[in-house]
């Protein structure tokens, strides 16, 4: 597999400089808010934005040096790039989009992207999911050195994206093809790549497997990004980081250790949800009333006052729960992690 | 209540505008019959002017397409320093009155005037011959095309061209199979509008290019010279110009839906307004 290196890329943004390293020799994932560079890494490396400084290589070929001017031009570097719109040329057929990569290249694609049917339909009259497989079949019909793909689940609905991601997911692992994605959803980039790196405002925060991610995030960003819940508080006394008062006054146990202003991590999976108060005094438990019930296929996600818990669509109803009921939301103390502590005596 | 009366006279305005609108060509047809209309179109002068007339606009629309798309795309892709002096420079002939466009044109190119004496050297005058006519109509017609052409570029997706470059299409290539295409419905929209004002260009080529039967005098100036002579050669004549805008403004509509479906970005007509 080839491997496509970024060193100290910048490149001016407007209210911040992109400043990336990061090598792509697998599945790497871009994660982050919107606004943080994440397609800019994308165009840095096809070629379409070029770098203030810093050096792209993709193996022993040099695509940008700054500091020896080299630039190779987008049509030059062997890159295929996945748009979030898909940029599907509308004018053409699904076949003349796939051979403007590569002539005669059209017949492999099309029967392999399951697109045989439609090889004579303009892009204007496909579906979403129809549409990425075009995409990636004209991306891969120019027999990129790198794939590039920049929220590949975004454009979906809800229904297809599960269907597309799976797809998605078969079609990388075959792939041996080194793969950065950008997407602003944890758990896509999780479930595509082997490795995410965070970004914010222009710099990587943390790279990591999704498991490392999830059980050793370095900051809050990151815990929040992975889908935890974040609680603020002060330790009970000075120096014992085991019991944290929240703002609301709740007193939660920590196996964690943190000094002055701390920052809890609970992930949503680690909290149940009961209707009436757990025996078990080992367990922390916030009570209130549900503000909010997001269901996501078999799964909901149940707000009470600062967390949220994700329960199965089945134990919903078996509670009976709904917005406004009074609820008890548990969890252990070997569930909390402090990501953030400051004013401390550390 | 109060609204009825306001919807009402919104109304009557309106269709009093339109009325206005429609009246002097319902006058031309109304004053002679058709078979007399195609009686007059054998009267040389209105065939000399009818060919003149054809074989400038067709020209100057060759040419105004030649020079004014990459100029166009340039200004529609590129910003840099005096973009927008050169935006107001080709929108310049829009607001100039056709009459002071002719003068200059007299004064830049005429025997003496600025590039004048230089062409003199190489035993070319412009004024007074058919080249001068097309000169006309080109620096009046062009800020039509011209225009329309910066906003259906400006309005093709920049994704796209990114796209092809990605694909290994350098920038001439995607130009042609990518921008081109895509743009195509405003810019035959744009000359549409372009041929229609070259036709009835009057002031600049009077004054650039006079009025020579057969060589200079283009429709409007024979309907201006018959208009003492022959009233019903002007008319016949006017009702050919009538003709061949009409047509002209259908292909307009044509073109910009055209546009407008690939896409889906608003083109407006004229190009007046369009900004992305």
């Amino acid at each position: 597999m080839a491997k496509v290196t970024l060193e100290q890329v910048n490149v001016p943004l407007r209210t911040f400089d992109l400043d990336v390293s990061l090598t792509v020799d697998s599945t790497v994932a871009l994660v982050g808010p919107s606004g943080a560079g994440k397609s800019t890494v994308l165009n840095a490396i096809a070629g379409l934005v070029k770098p203030a400084s810093g050096r792209i290589l993709c193996d022993h070929e040099t695509w940008f040096d700054g500091r020896r001017r080299v630039f190779v031009r987008p049509e030059d570097r062997r890159v295929g790039l996945v748009f979030q719109d898909y940029a599907l040329f509308p004018h053409l057929t699904v076949r003349q989009n796939i051979e403007y990569a590569r002539r005669h290249a059209a017949d492999e694609y099309l029967d392999r992207f399951k697109l045989r049917q439609l090889e004579g339909a303009k892009p204007g009259s496909l579906s979403g999911g129809e549409r990425q497989r075009v995409a990636l079949a004209r991306a891969l019909a120019r027999e990129p050195e790198i794939l590039l793909l920049d929220e590949p689940l975004a454009a979906l609905d809800a229904h297809t994206k599960v269907d597309v991601r799976a797809e998605l997911q078969q079609l990388l692992s075959g792939l041996e093809l080194p793969t950065l994605l950008v997407t602003h959803d944890f758990e896509d980039a999780a479930a595509l790549a082997d490795r995410v790196s965070v970004i914010v405002e222009g710099r990587l925060r943390q790279t990591g497997t999704p498991g490392e991610l999830v059980a050793r995030p370095a900051d809050p960003f990151v815990a929040s990004f992975t889908g935890a819940n974040l609680l603020h508080g002060r330790p009970h006394a000075h120096g014992d980081a085991t019991g944290i008062h929240l703002e609301d006054g709740t007193l939660i146990t920590t196996s964690d250790n943190g000094d002055g202003e701390v920052t809890l991590a609970v992930y949503p999976w680690d909290i149940t949800i009961s209707t009436t108060r757990p025996d078990d005094s080992a367990m922390n438990v916030i009570a209130g009333e549900i503000t909010a019930i997001a269901e996501l296929g078999n799964r909901a996600r149940v707000t009470i006052g600062p967390v949220s818990a994700e329960i199965t669509v089945d134990s919903l109803h078996r509670l009976g729960l709904h917005t406004g009921r009074h609820a008890y939301a548990s969890f252990k103390a070997t569930g909390t992690r402090i990501v953030a502590s400051k004013g401390g005596t550390e | 209540m109060r609204r009825t009366i306001g919807y009402c006279l919104f109304v009557a305005v309106a269709v009093l505008t339109l009325a206005f609108l429609l009246l002097p060509i319902v006058g031309i047809f109304v004053h002679t019959s058709p078979g007399k209309l195609l009686g007059q179109l054998s009267n040389p002068v209105v065939k000399d002017a009818f060919v003149v007339t054809l074989k400038t606009s067709l020209i100057a629309q060759a040419l105004i397409l030649l020079f004014g798309t990459p100029t166009a795309y340039l200004l529609a892709t590129r910003r840099f320093t005096g973009h927008s002096v050169a935006i107001t420079l080709v929108e310049l002939p829009l607001v100039l009155p056709p009459a002071v466009a002719g003068v200059g044109l007299l004064a830049a190119l005429g025997r003496n005037g600025l590039l004048g004496s230089s062409l003199d050297a190489f035993g070319i005058s412009l004024p007074f011959t058919q080249t001068a006519v097309t000169i006309a109509v080109a620096y009046v017609a062009s800020p039509l095309y011209i225009r329309q052409a910066i906003a259906s570029f400006e309005a093709t997706d920049p994704h796209l061209t990114a796209a092809s470059r990605t694909l290994g299409a350098g920038p001439v290539r995607t130009f042609f199979r990518v921008v081109l295409p895509l743009a195509r419905g405003g810019l035959i929209a744009g000359l549409a509008l372009s041929f229609a004002r070259g036709l009835g260009e009057f002031g600049a080529t009077i004054m650039f290019a006079g009025s020579l039967q057969r060589v200079t005098q283009t429709l409007p100036l024979a309907i201006y010279a018959e208009f003492d002579v022959n009233f019903d050669t002007t008319l016949a004549m006017s009702g050919v110009l009538i003709l061949i805008s009409a047509l002209l403004l259908l292909t307009l509509r044509i073109a910009l839906s055209w546009q407008r479906s690939p896409s889906s970005r608003s083109t407006s007509l004229l190009g007046l307004s369009t900004s992305t």
